[in-house]
C-alpha cells in the first residue's frame, strides 16, 4: 500500500535531478535498497509505469541493487549475512555482533539522455 | 546522448523533511511525543490507557490514532484526553504527513506528552519517521520470542521496548534470552521493559523513565 507514496517520492526525486542536468529523457533509474530497509517490492514497478505517464521519465526502468542485511563480529572482525533465525557468528561462535549493512534505501544514479542541440555545441 | 547521473538521495527524504517540521513544532510547544508500534494485539491500547490512567493528574497528555475506527479512542476520549484520529483507509502505517496534518486538531501549547499509535504492523512503520521524539516498539509474550530475527528493522530502530504480557510467560514456552541477545544485538542502547499490563507487572519501571523524560523535556523547553 505505501509503495505509491513511496513511488511518488522517487519519481519526484528523479524529475528534480533530471531537469537540473538538462535531461530531455529519463531511460533508468539505479536504487540501492537494503534487506532492513526492504519496505518495496516489484508493485514500485506498476505504480512507476502509472505516475510516470506524460513526464520526462515515462516508461523508465526500475534496477533495484539489494544490499544484504551484515552482521559484524567484534570478536573476529568477520562479516556475514544477517540469519533471521539466530545472531551468531559462524566464524567464532560469538554473539558479541552489530549490524553493518543492509538499511540502505536511495536513488544513486539515474541514466538519461541529455539534449543533443546542448551536448554538441 | 546517453549519461548517467549521479544522484545518491535518499528515497524517504521528503517524509523526513516534514518529519523535522513536526519535530520543531513539537519543541516549540514543549511536547514529548511517542511512536507507539507493535503488531495487532501487541497492546498498544492497552499501554496507552494504563499510562493516561498513571499520569492523569500529573501530565497534560494528547493522542493520536492511526486507525480505520475509532473504538480505541472513544475510551481514551472518555478519558478527558484531547484526542485526534488519523483515519489510514487501511493504511499500513501512519507517515510524517499525516501526522503533520493532524498537529492542529490537538492544543499542542496545552500539553506535556503526545502519544501516536502506530498502525498494528511490525514492518513498514519502522520505515516512516514521523517527528517523535522516542519511538516505542512493544512485542508480547504470545508473538514469540523470535520478532527480533524476524522484523530486524523494527528493532533496530526503536529507543524503547516494552515486552508485554510477562504474566503468560508461564504458559508458554518463552526463552527470554533469545529474545533479549537478539535485540541488543540489533540495538545495543535500547531501552527494555519487561511488563505486564494485566498484572502490572513492570509497569512502574516504564512510567519512571518515562516521567523522567518528560521532566527533562519541560525543563529543557
Amino acid at each position: 500500500m505505501h509503495e505509491l507514496g513511496v513511488t511518488q517520492s522517487l519519481l519526484d526525486i528523479a524529475l528534480h535531478h533530471g531537469r537540473q542536468a538538462g535531461a530531455v529523457r529519463i531511460n533508468e533509474l539505479n536504487l540501492v535498497v537494503g534487506e532492513l530497509s526492504s519496505i518495496v517490492d516489484d508493485s514500485v514497478q506498476f505504480y512507476w509505469d502509472v505516475l510516470s505517464q506524460g513526464t520526462i521519465a515515462q516508461g523508465a526502468r526500475l534496477n533495484f541493487k539489494r544490499v544484504p542485511a551484515e552482521l559484524r563480529c567484534h570478536d573476529c572482525d568477520h562479516h556475514f549475512p544477517l540469519n533471521r533465525q539466530e545472531y551468531v557468528c559462524p566464524n567464532c561462535g560469538s554473539g558479541n555482533l552489530t549490524v553493518a549493512g543492509g538499511e540502505e534505501f536511495f536513488l544513486e544514479s539515474i541514466d538519461v539522455d541529455m539534449d543533443e542541440v546542448r551536448t554538441e555545441s | 546522448m546517453p549519461n548517467t547521473i549521479p544522484v545518491v538521495e535518499n528515497i524517504m527524504s521528503a517524509n523526513d523533511q516534514i518529519a523535522a517540521q513536526t519535530r520543531i513544532q513539537l519543541d516549540r510547544a514543549g511536547v514529548l511525543a511517542l511512536n507507539i508500534m507493535a503488531s495487532p494485539g501487541g497492546g498498544k491500547t492497552s499501554v496507552i490507557l494504563k499510562t493516561i490512567e498513571a499520569f492523569h493528574d500529573e501530565v497534560r497528555m494528547g493522542v493520536m490514532d492511526g486507525d480505520i475506527v475509532p473504538i480505541d479512542l472513544e475510551k481514551i476520549a472518555d478519558m478527558g484526553i484531547p484526542v485526534s484520529l488519523i483515519n489510514t483507509g487501511g493504511n499500513c502505517h501512519l507517515d510524517a504527513n499525516m501526522v503533520h496534518g493532524a498537529l492542529p486538531s490537538l492544543p499542542l501549547d496545552d500539553l506535556d506528552l503526545l502519544i501516536i499509535e502506530n498502525v498494528g504492523n511490525l514492518i513498514c512503520p519502522a520505515a516512516f519517521k514521523l517527528g517523535t521524539h522516542l519511538s516505542v516498539v512493544i512485542a508480547s509474550v504470545p508473538e514469540g520470542a523470535d520478532k527480533p530475527y524476524k522484523y530486524p528493522a523494527m528493532f533496530k530502530g526503536a529507543d524503547v521496548l516494552l515486552l508485554n504480557k510477562m504474566d503468560l510467560c508461564e504458559y508458554q514456552d518463552f526463552d527470554v534470552d533469545y529474545f533479549r541477545h537478539g535485540v541488543e544485538v540489533l540495538n545495543p542502547s535500547l531501552t527494555f521493559f519487561p511488563i505486564s499490563c494485566r498484572t502490572g507487572e513492570g509497569f512502574d519501571a516504564w512510567l519512571a523513565w518515562l516521567r523522567d523524560r518528560i521532566a527533562q523535556r519541560s525543563s529543557a523547553g
